[in-house]
């Protein structure tokens, strides 16, 4: 587990942060486990290739190393069976809609196209149901799935200026810093001595 | 699980948070037997699942409030949202409280006396010192010796305070400009480990659900009280307290639990610990020939007097960053204003460490995403600042908590009804709040304002009044000891025994009353 951030030329690499894991929260079994991302009840390679397309739609441009922060953190994250069924279905159908309307899988359009197959399906609108219509259900277990783990995370937070959003434990100095990077002192606020 | 009734049992407790848990435990723990009646069920497993509840749309609720089994009337003129204010489960409230305490300051002991409003208390602050202090100990209470206005006291808190945040830094130097003193606040959240909990780690979703467990619930009073020897039956739900022929002692409670059975849990001591509504209703809920008005009631005061604090805030946007909603506590307040006599209701202002939207949750809402979901985020956090502040609501018998007989729950029990409203003399000190408020963000130079006061106010969530306490059994429920004046093994712990609600949030003083019952029961069981 790499606790630090990496930041190079404006890029955020999402392979370098700490948010609870399957793997953090000894709730998983490891690589080779049966609940693991890559162990029996994995999902599918289509879904998390999937899932990895729709990532790059959802994350914003400056987000580098989607495809293992999505296996790791979305696909492979801790939850109850009857959820991840719900993604990998949910994300099953996206594909499905995808070869149906563009003749390809959803992994396979360019990113504009499945931006846009998005957004044509009503998921940027839609309440996220878990047990809802097409777009609501894509809305909670594909899109709303993502953007939980990014931006829960340092490195969402980050690029909307939190590096210890809600949902992350990233400790008590934060909130006392001036700033993002931690360079300037931490403020004496008022003269409480603990 | 067996939720059978306990023989022998000296002592039932109803309601397993704060109020029941510190009694139970501390009673447990002298041999006496202790059982515990939840209505509620335990919430176990990891927490972070209630943290995703929480901040994921679609998901519920994280503590299940507000189905048929809670199910409400609110007929006064303000609105009271009665399932958000309180949790039902092993811990109660204080899984979803924030985990603010303060003692109430002496002039909220005597505001009869001082000011002629409200009522005295039958006890004082000097009664109530040393418990406060063990009520500190019981909670884990993270403070320091900085409050110029807060009551006296003799030893530190067990925990070291927060340190301040930068939020409060901006605001330090304008209200020194204008002389207002900003000083730090108790929290019963672990700044470092206490109690077998860890310290915090800064999830930052204090209110709802603190995954780390740092901040303090009540489960660790139920486990505590499991641990000496009580039983605790959650999901067990009391629906009427008998009493014995001569009306002079409660024999036992009836409860369901959710196999459909209905169940008598005899006892020696009942101690009533369900809240400041859910009190009410079981003793309304519990009339009899002898007690036609309700069981304790002869004084007609049960119900009466419903109180809660309201809430006056402003806040807007400055044009540097804030750094809010990194933690979701507050580690500065202002009690300079609290004992003024004009107006007479006590104030308290807070410095937010929480204002303006979480980058999160606006996430899920959003209605796009990539870089033009993440320019929108990036506009809308990080420059925001606030200031809360709670007032006080002094008691009025036309605020009460009563039952409607026409609408039942999923037992087919009556269910509560709320009736309260905001009078003018408690608009008057929202005002007041929100005069020094806009004081201090002019100061600052904020801008993009928004003002909550006396046209737009709501609850805090802290439920008093209902069975207050007194020395005269005509205008009481509950003595001094918290016992009921009309039934000799009826005790009641909690914020519904307050005369006066203050302005400081109430959970400590709760404490401090229920360490307070423990004493006087364990010596009645003697």
């Amino acid at each position: 587990m790499l606790a630090g951030l990496g930041v190079t030329g404006g890029a955020v690499s999402l392979t370098r942060f700490d948010p609870p894991t399957a793997e953090s929260t000894g709730e998983r079994g490891d690589s080779s486990g049966e609940d693991g991302a890559d162990g029996d009840d994995a999902p599918p390679t289509a879904v998390r290739e999937t899932m990895v397309a729709a990532g790059e739609v959802v994350f914003p441009s400056a987000a580098e190393g989607v495809s293992e922060f999505v296996e790791t953190y979305v696909v492979g994250r801790a939850r109850d069976d009857a959820r991840r069924d719900a993604m990998v279905d949910a994300a099953t159908e996206l594909d499905d809609v995808a070869r149906d309307w563009e003749g390809a899988a959803f992994a396979d359009l360019p990113a504009g196209d499945r931006d846009r197959l998005l957004r044509e399906l009503g998921v940027d609108t839609a309440d996220p149901v878990q047990d809802g219509t097409l777009s609501e259900r894509l809305r909670f277990h594909v899109v709303n799935e993502l953007l939980y783990a990014f931006y829960a995370s340092p490195t969402g937070g980050r690029l909307v200026g939190i590096e210890n959003p809600i949902g992350h434990p990233g400790g008590t100095e934060s909130y006392r810093r001036a700033t993002m990077d931690g360079t300037e002192p931490i403020d004496s606020g008022g003269d409480s001595d603990g | 699980m067996d939720r059978t009734p306990v023989s022998d049992a000296d002592v039932c407790v109803v309601g397993a948070g704060p109020a029941g848990g510190i009694v139970a435990h501390r009673l447990a723990e002298s041999g006496a037997s202790v059982v515990v009646l939840e209505a509620g069920p335990r919430f176990d497993g990891d927490r972070r699942e209630q943290l995703e509840q929480h901040i994921r749309p679609g998901l519920g609720g994280p503590w299940e409030m507000g189905g048929p089994r809670d199910a409400f009337s609110s007929t006064g003129d303000s609105f009271y949202p009665l399932n958000a204010a309180r949790v039902k489960g092993v811990g109660g409230s204080t899984l979803h409280w924030q985990g603010m305490v303060m003692r109430l300051h002496e002039r909220d002991f005597e505001l009869d006396s001082r000011h002629g409003v409200g009522a005295d208390w039958p006890v004082g602050y000097d009664d109530l010192r040393p418990y406060y202090a063990a009520a500190e100990r019981e909670l884990g209470v993270a403070g320091a010796a900085d409050n110029p206005y807060a009551p006296p006291r003799e030893e530190p808190h067990p925990l070291p305070a927060f340190r301040p945040s930068h939020s409060d830094s901006i605001f330090a130097a304008a209200c020194e400009r204008l002389g207002i003193d900003m000083h730090s606040v108790g929290n019963a959240r672990n700044s470092e480990p206490y109690d077998g909990r860890s310290s915090c780690v800064g999830y930052g979703t204090c209110k709802p659900v603190c995954p780390s467990g740092a901040k303090y619930t009540a489960e660790s009073h139920i486990e505590k009280a499991e641990a000496a020897g009580a039983r605790v039956i959650d999901r067990a739900r009391v629906r009427r307290l008998e009493h014995d022929e001569t009306g002079e002692r409660v024999v036992a409670a009836a409860y369901t639990t959710p196999d459909g059975e209905t169940h008598r849990q005899e006892a020696t001591q009942f101690v009533l610990a369900c809240g400041g509504v859910e009190n009410v209703r079981l003793l309304l809920l519990s009339d009899s020939d002898r007690y036609p008005d309700g069981l304790a009631n002869s004084s007609g005061a049960v119900g009466r007097y419903f109180m809660d604090h309201l809430f006056a805030g402003v806040g807007g946007r400055l044009d540097r960053p804030t750094r809010q909603n990194h933690v979701g506590f507050n580690t500065s307040e202002c009690h300079q204003f609290y004992d003024d006599a004009e107006p007479v209701n006590g104030l308290k202002l807070e410095f937010l460490n929480y204002a303006g939207p979480s980058p999160v949750i606006d996430a899920l809402h959003a209605d796009t995403w990539g870089d033009d979901l993440r320019d929108q985020l990036a506009e809308g956090y990080g420059t925001h600042v606030a200031m809360g502040a709670l007032v006080e609501q002094l008691p009025r018998e036309d605020n009460y908590v009563g039952l409607d007989r026409e609408t039942t729950d999923d037992l087919g029990d009556p269910v509560p009804e709320i009736h309260w409203s905001v009078d003018e003399q408690t608009e008057a000190a929202l005002s007041r709040a929100n005069e020094i408020q806009t004081r201090v963000l002019d100061e600052l130079g904020v801008e993009d304002r928004w003002t909550v006061g006396p046209d737009e106010t709501g609850p805090a969530y802290h439920h008093m009044g209902t069975t207050r306490m007194g020395d005269d059994p005509d205008e009481s429920v509950v003595d001094a000891d918290c016992r009921a004046h009309d039934l000799d093994n009826l005790w009641i712990s909690g914020s519904s025994v307050f005369p006066t609600g203050g302005a400081m949030n109430p959970t400590l003083t709760i404490a401090a009353l229920s360490v307070r019952l423990a004493e006087s029961l364990r010596a009645a069981l003697e």
